[in-house]
């Protein structure tokens, strides 16, 4: 069971973060590539979780607290510096 | 069967459903024609997923440490993520990136200056300050008709 579920979760995640790398490449404007980024990132904390769940350890919950306040923080600078480079 | 199989196997499922979650939150970042609807896709199943997957972790840890870090996760992304998505959405609209064929309702369209659309009519009134009102939280002196 371990095994399928670790293999179902890796195809469902990357495939997830390649459609994410997708728009960022593809993205017409600064905000689409904000947006596609914090997909990206909530992706790789959707992973380093789901490899904590099926590994059944516990040493990397800190880095999901960090990765979920870095892709805050990301968002809103490059949010900012966007709508001032518009105007 | 013992609980232990019963709660693993929830975690399973809590995992797996977060997981396509993510996966349609991908798709939709992908195929959705505009910014407001990407930052839509991007914003709701996202953290629905993510929270779905935090449960499944904590169905297979099941301790109370790892419970209390978890949750902070989850209480990171349920506050932070209306914050981002509401930046993205102010944004896109003051820089005039909304399709406004897509639609039904534009509730702003009086009361906040765009670039990219007309020109609200009340405008006329006050001419010379151009785009410095566009930060918002400025003191409208004199201007009683605003609200209707």
């Amino acid at each position: 069971m371990t095994v399928v579920l670790a293999v179902v979760l890796t195809v469902l995640l990357s495939t997830t973060a390649l459609l994410a790398l997708a728009r960022i490449y593809r993205g017409p404007s600064l905000l689409d590539r904000v947006i596609a980024a914090d997909l990206l990132l909530a992706a790789m904390l959707s992973a380093v979780g789901a490899e904590a769940a099926v590994n059944r350890h516990a040493t990397t919950l800190p880095v999901l607290v960090v990765l979920s306040l870095l892709g805050f923080v990301g968002s809103v600078a490059l949010v900012r510096f966007a709508a001032r480079e518009e105007s | 069967m013992s609980v232990g199989t019963v709660v693993d196997w929830l975690a399973a499922v809590a995992l797996v459903s977060g997981a396509l979650l993510s996966l349609a939150a991908g798709i939709g970042v992908l195929r959705f024609p505009d910014v407001l609807d990407r930052m839509h896709a991007a914003t709701k199943p996202q953290v629905l997923g993510v929270l779905l997957l935090l449960v499944g972790l904590a169905l297979r840890l099941r301790t109370a440490a790892d419970l209390g870090m978890i949750m902070l996760v989850g209480v990171f992304q349920l506050a932070t993520a209306p914050v981002a998505a509401q930046m993205i959405g102010r944004a896109a609209y003051r820089s005039g990136r909304v399709d406004r064929s897509l639609l039904d309702v534009d509730e702003l369209a009086g009361h906040q200056p765009d670039p990219a659309g007309p020109r609200p009519q009340r405008a006329d009134s006050r001419s010379g300050d151009g785009g410095s009102q566009a930060e918002g939280g400025d003191p409208r002196s004199g201007d009683g008709g605003q609200r209707e």
